[in-house]
């Protein structure tokens, strides 16, 4: 229990727990104090100064989210200094952003705008200050000229993701946000997880814009377009269209998407049963062959570029099993032509992703070609939008079969510790011989950063580790070089929370809509018939008819990838994005 | 060669030109390193009282009580403690630790030692900008003697205290004398503020207790330990005890360092370096640009904390730059806007936007294309710098901008249209 020191807040008394900020102890008390740079449980703040409150002998004003409370103090939130303060200091502020909105790619409703009103600031005095730079467009696109430097996306790239691909260089005014050197964030090691773009309170980080190119190829007559949405896409969606954090939205999204004028409503659930069949099956493999292991999920694109750029010796830890978009697209392509009898040239596969790698993960050589475009869940809510479609006015509708069936499994992929899950409730099964009813493997689940469990079932043992965040994967992985971790499966997915707080996820993404996100995946699969990716009627339907066996060499050749230290990227993006469309659609 | 001049007895520059810099046994002659080995012979609990007694203020601008730093150090539990030199000396106008460091760098590195004595550090750091080319080389050649005497490294003397210096090269920015951003750079991490309290004494170097302490404030010890701090507060006033650096430039008919006695009236030091050059004296800006601003009507007034403090200014890091009427104020404060927006380190929105907003409405007064509003939102702008910036650089940027809208109103007005 801490010390209770006496404070008085405007005025008033209050008994607060020693050692807690003022900004924490304002909130206690019920007084809001705006601020901007800090990001609560990654960063401390300091930088901004939005946050000044008076305190009472303090020779200047006191940053509320720095500055921690101490028996005696006196504390003021609004007196005219501090307003005034507040005011000037936004100011410039927002002299210092280039105010595009209209057009601006950031979703209502915007955090700076937002800002401006809660401190009361309706006028921009001073002279404009933004510097003009070059866009850097790749996967994640940087427009400098909208940075007002509050260093959101510095803080989560090194306390998050420790990969510090953004970081201050230069100094004064003449600062900026970039890469080392100003690099293209394309020639970094960035791995495109977009917790950057979450977190930037301006549309200074966006994602690469693909609704306008995807309108199009729906508007072709000669194409026949074909979408899928991925596991979290569901939990999510809803956010965009008023509705609470942690409602499903399924039937209404998919009569969505038929709206919007999509041939074709698959799920990406689909390819995520396909991804444990196969990840099971070579799990076993490698157990009973004694290859490498432990074995480490390969479903996140953002791990996987991360294991090749950081940790290359590992790389065969990785699974070669692609992830369940990759695994899904390469499905459509090569089989829907025969089941649904039109040319494959007409294909046009979008997916619908919580993600921003995934963006990145289409364009790996093993990949292209097999999807045509992903979009954010964010660019699909503006699509919907633009098209005027009243999604929450909508009748249910179901998805399209043979790909859009899906078991309980595939519908917790979306969720840290799901992936596991999926794979263990085949893999234990396979491994015993046996079939169980207890499904549940509850020690993998939670929002612990790194977790570690035993399955002990029959003479079955099994060690396996689930983290989030790629810090966190830092960590295990120093510890199996170490030999001070002996598992034999590793689940990594790089965003805090998994797919559920991924870089394409509605704004803003914090730790209690993560919970309920997850509450409601987990009710999903609790409500499934069939909890079992070996259990779905269509995976067996797709073997008998196509692949043969599970891990056969046809399954290889479609369904699992291969990793390198250095991969070509220049030469991808070197080309113009209108160069490897016109390559890949053949336009 | 800086030129140098002295008032009564020097403390800092008694050795300057008498002896050869680059020779430890010169140091030795002159009764260098005796402080030392008679600190040795004490416990750092009775040096801690002498220099507490001394009343010594640090010399890098703050005034902070050196003794009292010492005594926050020294009784934190945690090991290893440094000590840290600020020789990162940024201020435009100064000149002084310069002048000590290469000409009598044995005082510095004696000092040095002296505070780590006392306080129990085991290893330490001179920081110093990369274009002291001469001050580096002959630290480098001084430190090495000292290790070969014995005055440094394991068991000084045959004690049981060990001391261990280096000399780390900053990149030459202004943030970096600041005593937290000096810490990072010593750390090898970007040059940004940290976050007080902690202070460095409480949690510095590598989290560790630190003390961080101007070249000349170090330079006193030896006087102070060899003397007792009786023989030292015979100079100055009270409050202000010792002697203090200034280094004279602007519009003075003799440039340099003078030492003297705290005490000295501010118009004595300005016709002891010849007077006035060009016109009649304008304004006088002490103790850096980040100090204050003097009026003409002013400077008939004691240099010492307790006298200047009743004008709202401070002997600062010891910069007496002078100004003769034929100087534009806003010419003058558009000079030094422009230093720190270029120096601001960006860490906060208040001074790294906030320099650059007033350097550009600054130029445009001087430019006559201002109106009133532009000058009301420069106040506001400065005064918002003042108030709500993340440290002393920012705070203390816009202090001459301020004073000099107060004290040289008509002028600015005259510029606007």
């Amino acid at each position: 229990m801490k010390k209770l020191v006496d404070i008085k807040i405007n005025g008033k008394s209050y008994l607060m727990p020693e050692g807690i900020t003022i900004l924490e102890a304002c909130k206690r008390a019920g007084i809001h104090i705006p601020t901007l740079c800090y990001l609560e449980g990654i960063t401390e703040g300091g930088h901004c100064g939005i946050c000044v409150v008076e305190v009472k002998g303090a020779r200047n004003l006191q940053r509320a989210c720095i500055t921690k409370i101490k028996e005696g103090m006196e504390i003021y939130t609004d007196t005219p200094l501090v307003r005034k303060a507040r005011k000037t200091i936004y100011e410039l502020t927002l002299a210092n952003h280039k105010s595009t909105c209209p057009a601006c790619q950031k979703e209502e409703p915007c955090e700076i705008r937002k800002i401006a009103k809660n401190i009361g600031l309706s006028e921009v005095e001073v002279e404009l200050l933004f510097k003009e730079h070059e866009k850097d467009r790749s996967i994640i696109n940087r427009d400098q000229t909208k940075c007002i430097e509050c260093r959101r996306c510095v803080n989560t790239c090194e306390k998050i993701q420790g990969i510090n691909t953004l970081i201050v260089d230069g100094k004064g005014f003449n600062s900026r946000i970039s890469p080392p050197y100003n690099l293209p964030l394309k020639n970094t090691p960035c791995v495109f997880c977009g917790q950057c773009v979450v977190r930037c309170p301006t549309g200074a980080l966006t994602e690469k814009d693909d609704t306008e190119k995807v309108l199009d190829a729906l508007q072709d007559p000669n194409k026949y377009v074909v979408v899928s949405f991925a596991p979290a896409v569901r939990a999510s969606i809803g956010e965009l269209f008023g509705l609470p954090p942690g409602t499903l939205v399924i039937g209404k999204l998919v009569a969505a998407l038929r709206k919007l004028g999509f041939d074709k409503v698959f799920d990406v659930n689909y390819g995520a049963d396909l991804t444990i069949v196969e990840e099971a099956n070579e799990l076993i493999e490698r157990i009973k062959f004694r290859k490498t292991l432990p074995m480490f999920t390969s479903c996140c694109p953002a791990w996987v570029k991360f294991v090749e750029e950081f940790y290359p010796e590992m790389i065969p830890n990785l699974s070669t099993c692609k992830s369940p978009q990759a695994m899904l697209g390469a499905v459509i392509k090569n089989f829907l032509p025969e089941l649904e009898n039109i040319p494959k040239d007409k294909i046009v596969h979008v997916t619908i992703m919580p993600c921003t790698a995934k963006k990145y993960e289409i364009l790996r050589p093993d990949i292209m070609g097999d999807i045509d475009y992903v979009l954010t869940v964010r660019e699909l809510a503006k699509m919907i939008k633009i098209a005027g479609i009243d999604l929450l006015s909508l009748e249910d509708e179901e998805e399209d079969i043979p790909f859009g069936e899906y078991s309980g499994a595939a519908a917790i992929f979306g969720v840290t510790g799901g992936v596991m899950e999926a794979a263990l409730r085949t893999a234990v099964e396979w491994l015993t011989g046996e079939t169980f009813s207890n499904l549940d493997f509850v020690p993998v689940r939670g929002m612990k950063n790194i977790r570690i469990a035993e399955i002990d079932i029959k003479d079955l043992k099994l060690k396996v580790a689930v983290a989030h965040t790629l810090k966190a994967a830092q960590e295990v992985l120093e510890k199996i070089k170490n030999k001070e971790l002996d598992i034999q499966f590793l689940e990594v997915m790089a965003c805090p929370g998994g797919c559920i707080g991924g870089g394409g996820q509605p704004i803003p993404t914090t730790e209690e809509i993560l919970r309920k996100r997850a509450e409601a995946l987990y009710t999903l699969d609790k409500n499934k018939e069939i909890r079992k990716s070996h259990e779905n009627p269509f995976i067996k339907f797709l073997y008998e008819k196509f692949l043969g066996n599970y891990g056969s060499e046809k399954a290889h050749k479609l369904l699992h990838a291969k990793y390198s230290h250095k991969p070509n990227w220049d030469d991808i993006f070197n080309k113009s994005y209108e160069e490897i469309c016109k390559e890949v659609l053949k336009y | 060669m800086i030129d140098f001049k002295v008032i009564g007895t020097p403390i800092l520059l008694r050795n300057i030109k008498k002896i050869d810099p680059e020779s430890i046994e010169a140091y030795i002659e002159t009764g260098g390193y005796e402080a030392l080995k008679k600190a040795l012979k004490k416990s750092p609990d009775e040096l801690l009282e002498e220099v507490k007694k001394s009343e010594l203020r640090g010399r890098g601008g703050a005034g902070f009580p050196t003794g009292i730093k010492f005594e926050i150090a020294k009784n934190q539990k945690e090991t290893p403690k440094f000590v840290v030199v600020n020789a990162e000396e940024g201020e435009p106008g100064t000149f002084k630790d310069r002048i000590i460091l290469e000409n009598d760098p044995h005082l510095v590195i004696e000092g040095a030692i002296l505070a780590a004595y006392i306080i129990g550090a085991n290893y330490g750091y001179i920081a110093i900008r990369p274009d002291y080319t001469l001050a580096i080389k002959r630290l480098e050649k001084a430190i090495q003697d000292a290790y070969k005497y014995g005055f440094l490294g394991d068991n000084i003397l045959g004690s049981n205290f060990s001391f261990h210096l280096k000399i780390k090269r900053g990149a030459g920015a202004y943030i970096c004398g600041e005593e937290t951003a000096l810490l990072e750079m010593i750390e090898g991490k970007r040059g940004e503020p940290r976050k007080k309290p902690p202070f460095p004494p409480q949690k510095g170097l590598y989290g560790k207790p630190t003390v961080v302490n101007n070249v000349e404030t170090l330079a006193n010890l030896p006087f102070i330990i060899y003397y007792g701090s009786e023989e030292f507060k015979k100079y100055g006033v009270e409050g202000s005890y010792g002697t203090k650096l200034f280094c004279m430039s602007g519009d003075v008919s003799w440039k340099g360092i003078i030492e003297i006695p705290f005490g000295v009236k501010l118009s004595e030091i300005i016709s002891l370096a010849g007077g006035v050059k060009g016109g009649k004296l304008k304004a006088v800006i002490l103790g850096g640009v980040s100090g204050s601003l003097v009026k003409y009507d002013e400077v008939d007034i004691e240099v010492d904390y307790h006298s200047l403090g009743r004008i709202q200014a401070g002997p600062g890091c010891g910069t007496i730059i002078v100004l003769n009427d034929k100087r534009d104020i806003v010419d003058v404060c558009e000079n030094i806007m422009r230093f720190f927006k270029d120096e601001s380190c960006g860490k906060c929105f208040p001074c790294r936007l906030g320099t650059e907003a007033s350097y550009r409405i600054i130029k445009k007064i001087k430019e006559k294309k201002a109106n009133l509003h532009d000058l009301f939102n420069l106040e506001r702008i400065c005064k918002t710098m003042k108030n709500a910036s993340f440290c002393g650089l920012g705070q203390t940027a816009p202090n001459i901008i301020l004073q000099s809208l107060q004290k040289f109103k008509d002028e600015w007005l005259s510029h606007i249209s």
